[in-house]
């Protein structure tokens, strides 16, 4: 394994024929080769090697201590696997849904808590706390809160005579519940991206759209929005790769179910991983890295090309 | 099938981090760590020794083991033992799987007997235990439950045999006049009466605690041996599946029926294992099909219900054949291959002092004993619960058969949500039986079964 290490370690580093000088290759940093090392070894020891090693794993059978080559069979189990339909399914609303409200909540946020209202700093920090708890402790306060019978949501609904549904317990509606708390704990942090995006439109642009006479909701939509258009792309780049491998709040709530009906690609992952499948969890991972990489990499390209024409 | 055995640890500690570092989500790991740091105790002064058991989490669990170590220090005052829990189901699963995996097990620990056994490779990752002075007086069934591929023992009697049956409420049974049932027909017949005479819920569910969910399927397993004698032999081949069953897909079916029949419980979707077993101890609820060894529970969620509640064998198509299922203890004691010098004595020891009469009477003041011992050292004691006394009855008259997961290696890890999707409408019990099918082959290929690629 030494020596695997010991050629990864100088590939990331461009080969400089011998006597280059710097100045003349202007892309090149201040630093000496050595400066980049310890970064160099720790990115192929804990990155790079993990990676190509567990693309190796995805195609044997495993269990932690033996395993054999199996070719392409974890693939096909896992593209086979009854819940991952479901969770494929779940995986997407539930994406589409925390980015989408956490961009128009936060959005809308944002521009109130960067008018001129009493007690601003303070309504900013009660709206980032959500983001500063444990996911853990969310998911279980929510889960107790969710109860159809004891619950606080369903009882309080039951005050005003509306019979509350089984938020977490029908299998209809558990998954669209998660995404809700989600968004609930999520919001804080779009909100503070969408706010310095605001912050930082220079006011010469509010100010002559004032003169010539623009509603304040003219302004919104034609200089708060297009400007702040980074802080938008950086949001939806981020809750939705946070939504695509969202796991930890729905182990919480439901832990998938009931039945499969709230799993995610992320949750069938580990439960195949509880279960021993070690190779057949891997060639999971596998497939929700590449998942990822196709929808986000295009997104982020198609948004970052329209943050050039600014 | 090639096989390259690494065998190091090192290498398997590389291998687990690569097949989590790709799972982007942040999973529960660091409740892994938890423990293996209580070796504390001074090993050079004058033979002290600590060792650490770790144990499930559940009130009687806790309470036995706690009642156990205490007795086995007041005999053997040079050792002290610490006690860490973990959770059952799935999750302890995992956790016992990775902590062998990555030798980081505690001294002793208490896990499965049966299938779940074979699939930590009791061989590769646990200490021989057939030299024990308790290995000869063991309950057959037990015996055979807690041995490696290899033919050996690796896991020591700790606790009672229960059934995997219907807990009932006597005295609803009394008010409404009703007989036990010994057919699935009759069995719908009283749930129908109960529904009628109304404020009684027929049938507990207990989907909050997701591992609750399964008995209809796995307390059938009388029922399906009555009719196919030889079906664990044809299911581990990979020749008898459940679907094309009739007799095992019944257990799937049965929870349709109840489910379609509106008998369950209002909560049966949020509820847990300990509101089951209060419902069926106060009456609100007549009948709950679970493992008669939750019934040492009884007293501290209902004090003073213990003798309201009994047990019957699931019931079957035939009332001549009908008998209990039963599981030869959950658990057993196991010590991982690591251990070596004085913390392997000691943690024999302990294992070793279970299997006595004075410590099975330590465990039954933990957990009141829900059916025979499983050391033939150890009796009963005269005043035992009403479950015990219908329990044992069937032991007695030879109508108890073990469960699946004691004859064959092979159950799948799906099991308990497959059952909720039934349960709660979301898929019939063919598919629910052929998606259970579809689970077993793949555990059955993970453990390298012949007939399964």
């Amino acid at each position: 394994m030494a020596s695997t290490v010991g050629t990864t370690e100088t590939t990331p580093l461009a080969p400089v024929a011998p006597g280059v000088k710097k100045e003349e290759r202007g892309r090149r940093g201040p630093y000496p080769y050595w400066f980049y090392l310890p970064a160099a070894i720790i990115y192929a020891i804990f990155f790079v090697l993990p990676t190509l090693v567990s693309f190796y794993f995805s195609f044997t059978r495993w269990d932690l201590f033996t395993s054999h080559w199996i070719g392409l069979k974890n693939y096909v189990t896992f593209f086979n696997e009854q819940a991952l339909v479901i969770g494929l399914r779940n995986t997407l609303i539930y994406a589409v849904m925390t980015s989408g409200l956490k961009v128009v909540i936060g959005l809308l946020l944002a521009v109130l808590l960067t008018s001129k209202i009493i007690a601003r700093g303070y309504l900013r920090s009660v709206i980032f706390f959500p983001v500063l708890v444990s996911v853990i402790g969310v998911g279980f306060t929510f889960t107790a809160l969710m109860n159809p019978e004891i619950g606080l949501i369903n009882k309080a609904l039951g005050a005003v005579g509306v019979d509350g549904p089984g938020w977490l317990t029908n299998p209809s509606l558990a998954i669209f519940s998660i995404a809700l708390v989600d968004v609930w704990k999520g919001v804080g942090l779009a909100t503070v991206i969408f706010i310095a995006g605001i912050v930082s439109i220079p006011s010469d642009y509010y100010e002559a759209a004032q003169v010539d006479g623009a509603s304040r909701s003219k302004a919104f939509w034609s200089i708060t929005l297009p400007l702040a258009r980074p802080a938008v792309a950086t949001v939806i780049t981020l809750s939705l790769i946070g939504g695509l491998r969202s796991f930890d709040l729905i182990w919480a709530m439901t832990g998938g179910g009931p039945g499969f009906a709230s799993d995610t690609v992320a949750s069938v992952i580990f439960k195949q991983y509880q279960a021993g499948f070690y190779g057949l969890s891997t060639a999971g991972s596998v497939v929700l890295f590449l998942l990822v990489t196709v929808i986000i990499v295009p997104l982020t390209w198609w948004l970052n090309r329209h943050e050039v024409d600014r | 099938m090639r096989k390259s055995k690494t065998g190091q640890r090192g290498i398997a500690l590389v291998a687990l981090a690569a097949a989590t570092t790709l799972f982007a989500a942040g999973c529960s790991a660091g409740s892994l760590g938890s423990s293996s740091g209580g070796g504390g105790g001074g090993q050079g002064s004058a033979g002290a020794v600590t060792i650490t058991w770790l144990t499930g989490s559940t009130d009687t669990e806790v309470a036995s083991a706690k009642a156990v170590i205490e007795a086995f220090q007041a005999a053997n005052p040079g050792i002290t033992v610490k006690t860490d829990t973990r959770p059952g189901g799935s999750e302890g699963d995992n956790i016992v799987k990775t902590r062998l995996s990555t030798g980081e097990m505690s001294e002793v620990f208490t896990y499965n007997n049966g299938s779940l056994l074979q699939a930590i490779k009791p061989e590769q990752n646990l200490a021989p235990l057939d030299d024990q002075p308790w290995a000869s007086q063991l309950d057959p069934l037990f015996a055979d439950s807690s041995k490696g591929s290899d033919g050996k023992i690796y896991g020591g009697p700790l606790g009672t045999a229960f059934g995997g049956a219907v807990l009932y409420n006597i005295p609803v049974y009394k008010k409404l006049n009703l007989q036990i049932p010994r057919t699935w027909d009759e069995f719908m017949k009283n749930n129908d009466a109960i529904k009628k005479a109304g404020g009684i819920t027929p049938v507990e569910q207990t989907y909050g605690e997701t591992w609750t969910s399964q008995l209809f399927v796995l307390g059938d397993y009388h029922n399906v041996e009555a009719q196919v004698p030889d079906f664990a032999q044809k299911y581990t081949a990979g020749q008898a599946k459940y679907a094309n069953t009739p007799a095992a897909l019944a257990g799937f079916q049965h929870i349709q029926q109840v489910h379609e029949g509106g008998y369950f419980n209002k909560d049966f979707a949020s509820a847990k294992l300990n509101d089951g077993i209060k419902a069926v101890a106060t009456g609100t609820a007549a009948h709950y099909p679970q493992l008669g060894g939750v019934a040492a529970n009884i007293d501290n969620v209902a004090p003073g219900k213990l003798n309201d509640v009994g047990i019957f064998p699931l019931p079957g198509p035939d009332a001549a054949t009908n008998g209990m299922t039963v599981w030869p203890g959950t658990s057993a004691m196991y010590i991982p291959k690591s251990v070596e010098g004085d913390k392997l004595d000691a943690a024999k020891k302990l294992i070793a002092f279970a299997a006595t009469q004075p410590g099975c009477d330590a465990y039954a003041k933990g957990s009141p004993p829900q059916g025979p011992f499983l050391s033939k050292a150890c009796q009963l004691p005269s005043d035992v619960s009403q479950v015990a006394k219908d329990t044992k009855s069937y032991f007695d008259s030879g109508k108890a058969s073990p469960a699946l997961e004691f004859k064959s290696p092979i159950k799948g890890p799906s099991l308990e949500q497959i059952c909720i999707q039934v349960g709660t409408g979301q898929v019939s019990a063919e598919k629910g039986a052929a998606l259970y099918d579809e689970d077993v082959k793949k555990q059955a290929q993970q453990l390298g079964l012949p007939g399964w690629e």
